[in-house]
């Protein structure tokens, strides 16, 4: 599954703004529905969500930069998350990370140079009992072994 | 007759292969001509066994399991002739692990389709609704009161209290919200219960709208449950739908709605205050108290903000039940906790029991032991604020008081087991590191304290004057638990503190023991 995204169009976003902003707090709201919809949130966006909410520049950019999922820059084709916390820990996940890592020759945090995979961490998925962990595009993987694993890195490089 | 076969569409199932089993099924049936239904539950919480399918029979549901997509097939036959099967586990209601549990808030995840009002309704669903609906907001009260229920999210606050004051608070509006930001690894119950259980949770929200007065409800989950988000937006539609949600309450004079947000990789908005910033569209930074919430919350209205598994547990209570709840558990903790047994261990799950189980029978017997067959060395308990707990105290009880007394929490019920190749000195490093990246910002404790935390550790690690590091991570720890706003910065030193106080040998060699002086 490849998410694809929409180019950034001010019109669009303009819409998107339009469809949320009667809600009470709608910031993070809009900033979801303006990744979803373009795979970030483009620089643009910021000043016309302020405007909207008749909030300052800063105070959307604050909110923006505060929260780990918004990104600032598309992501790769493919965005593959490995569970980095406790209960993946303690069934091997760490080696498994740095396996993630050793195979697409980046580090967690990073997208490979040919834009097809960024590869991050996430403080868990709730699957603490069929751990260790991985989210490919939304799907969730459990019981994560070597094979698993590179089948999971195999698919997320095609 | 149409046969009913039940396939968990829990997100820890889907994780391992349920959906692609249920798929398997739907061939198999079809290639059989025999009429089939296949049913999407929740997950029964036998972790281990899943994807777990189960067969309904005229002597009960029949379960099979770990259920591969390459064994759809031979089970299919096995369900269709009742014969063996090498992964038939029986009657589900019969499996020891399942038939052990006291299932009052899960008495219904894994059971019914959690789409689906009539079957909520067709398992004791809405009697507690139903039962408020005809009592006055005091008597709502004096019932959650008597229950004994205290804030399941991990603070332990008597519900009834919290009510209360929000019930006697008057403002324009008031309102009523779920904490479901579950960021502590090693708890999944709040997911479980929003992916196999939803109207649960709409059901309780919606008897603490009438009970303090509230119209409108926002449960905030995390973003890291998509599952939970699409489980209950689907259940609030449907509530909508049926008269359970919106104006009029199935027919009587209150109002009641519910709006899913969704959070943003924050783990620090699982604090309540940080949540309700959250939540009005700012930074999830910390708020200082007082004021409580429950004086001035969400919008600076008077706002009831619970965990899920407290909402959860509301409708047995208001069902009638609130005597038979306060009957379980043990001292001040009354009722049952659902336990969450994760990690490396070889029977995880969710395990509801009453308060008073010990943390030995837990880890051991009932979670089987590690599933890598080494030594269990240690226990983290409460999520990755709570202690790490040695072989040594796995007499502790169950309860929030005797957690506290060996300077740990249960928090949220978690508990994440390690093996003995575990490194208590990177573990330790590892809560610094995490309340370094997930810190606010607000307090000073917190947002420099974890970092300082991590390099000195750091320190430790490499053997630099390891003593005198020792002692600085002390201090920092002290500083943070009684200088920090809130419970991130505050109990950071409890995994840290812990590891330092049970595994001293993991970081480094101890002092020279001093000698008398000639």
């Amino acid at each position: 599954m490849t998410s694809v995204y929409e180019p950034w169009n001010e019109a669009r976003g303009a819409e998107i703004i339009a469809e949320h902003d009667k809600l009470e707090g709608a910031t993070l709201v809009i900033l979801h529905a303006m990744q979803e919809a373009f795979g970030y949130v483009p620089e643009p966006a910021i000043p016309m969500i302020a405007s909207a909410l008749s909030l300052s520049r800063a105070e959307v950019h604050g909110v923006f930069t505060f929260y780990h999922d918004f990104r600032h820059e598309p992501a790769g084709r493919h965005v593959l998350k490995i569970c980095r916390a406790e209960a993946c820990q303690a069934a091997g996940g760490d080696a498994l990370a740095a396996r993630a890592e050793a195979k697409l020759g980046i580090a967690i945090g990073n997208t490979t140079p040919d834009a097809r995979v960024t590869l991050e961490p996430i403080y868990c998925l709730g699957l603490c009992a069929t751990a260790p962990s991985a989210m490919l595009d939304g799907r969730v993987v459990g019981r994560l072994d070597e094979q698993r694993l590179d089948a999971l890195v195999a698919e997320a490089q095609r | 007759m149409t046969m009913r076969i039940f396939v968990s569409s829990d997100a820890g199932a889907v994780a391992v292969g349920a959906d692609d089993v249920a798929r398997a099924l739907e061939q198999a049936a079809i290639k059989s001509g025999i009429a089939v239904e296949i049913v999407r539950t929740g997950s029964r919480g036998l972790y281990w066994l899943e994807p777990m399918i189960e067969v309904a029979t005229s002597q009960g549901r029949v379960a099979f399991g770990p259920v591969s997509a390459a064994d759809a097939a031979s089970v299919f036959d096995a369900m269709t002739a009742g014969s063996p099967h090498p992964l038939r586990l029986g009657l589900t209601e019969e499996i020891p692990w399942l038939k052990r549990q006291t299932r009052l808030t899960f008495a219904r995840c894994g059971v019914i389709d959690p789409r689906s009002v009539g079957d909520y309704r067709a398992h004791d669903g809405y009697k507690g609704l139903e039962r408020a609906l005809t009592l006055t907001s005091d008597e709502i009260l004096a019932d959650v009161t008597a229950s004994g229920l205290r804030g399941r999210g991990g603070a332990g606050f008597p519900t009834g209290i919290k009510w209360k004051t929000v019930a006697q608070a008057s403002a324009d509006r008031k309102y009523i919200v779920c904490n479901a930001d579950e960021g502590d690894s090693g708890t999944f119950a709040d997911r479980m219960i929003m992916e196999g259980d939803p109207f649960v949770v709409i059901e309780g929200m919606t008897i603490a709208g009438i009970a303090v007065g509230a119209t409108k409800g926002y449960i905030y989950i995390r973003s890291e449950y998509p599952h939970a988000v699409a489980a209950m937006n689907a259940a609030i539609t449907a509530a909508r739908r049926t008269g359970y949600l919106g104006e009029r309450i199935v027919g009587s004079n209150h109002t009641f709605d519910l709006e899913v947000r969704v959070g943003a990789g924050a783990y620090v908005c699982g604090e309540e205050t940080s949540l309700l910033e959250s939540l009005e569209g700012r930074r999830g930074i910390v708020r200082a108290k007082p004021p409580l919430p429950a004086h001035k919350g969400l919008f600076g209205r008077p706002t009831v903000i619970n965990n899920v598994l407290s909402f959860a547990a509301i409708p047995f209570i208001l069902a009638g039940g609130a005597k038979a709840y306060a009957d379980f558990g043990m001292g001040r903790s009354r009722g049952t906790m659902p336990i969450q047994l994760a990690g490396n261990i070889r029977h995880g799950g969710l395990f509801e029991t009453a308060f008073g189980v010990t943390l030995g029978e837990l880890v051991d017997d009932i979670g089987g032991g590690t599933f890598t067959g080494r030594p269990v060395r240690a226990v983290q308990v409460g999520g990755p604020l709570g202690a790490y707990f040695p072989r040594a105290l796995f007499d502790t009880p169950f309860d929030y008081e005797a957690f506290a007394a060996r300077d740990g929490l249960i928090g949220h019920g978690g508990i994440v087991v390690f093996d003995d190749s575990v490194d208590m000195a990177k573990q330790a490093r590892f809560a610094m590191e995490f309340c370094a990246v997930e810190s606010c910002g607000k307090c000073t404790p917190c947002r420099i304290g974890s970092t300082r935390g991590v390099e000195t550790i750091d320190k430790i690690i490499r053997g630099e004057r390891t003593s005198e590091n020792l002692a600085v991570v002390e201090d920092l720890c002290n500083t943070m638990k009684f200088g920090s706003l809130c419970a991130l910065g505050g109990f950071t030193p409890y995994p840290v503190m812990s590891a330092l106080k049970h595994f001293r040998e993991d970081f480094g060699p101890a002092p020279a023991t001093l000698q008398a002086a000639e």
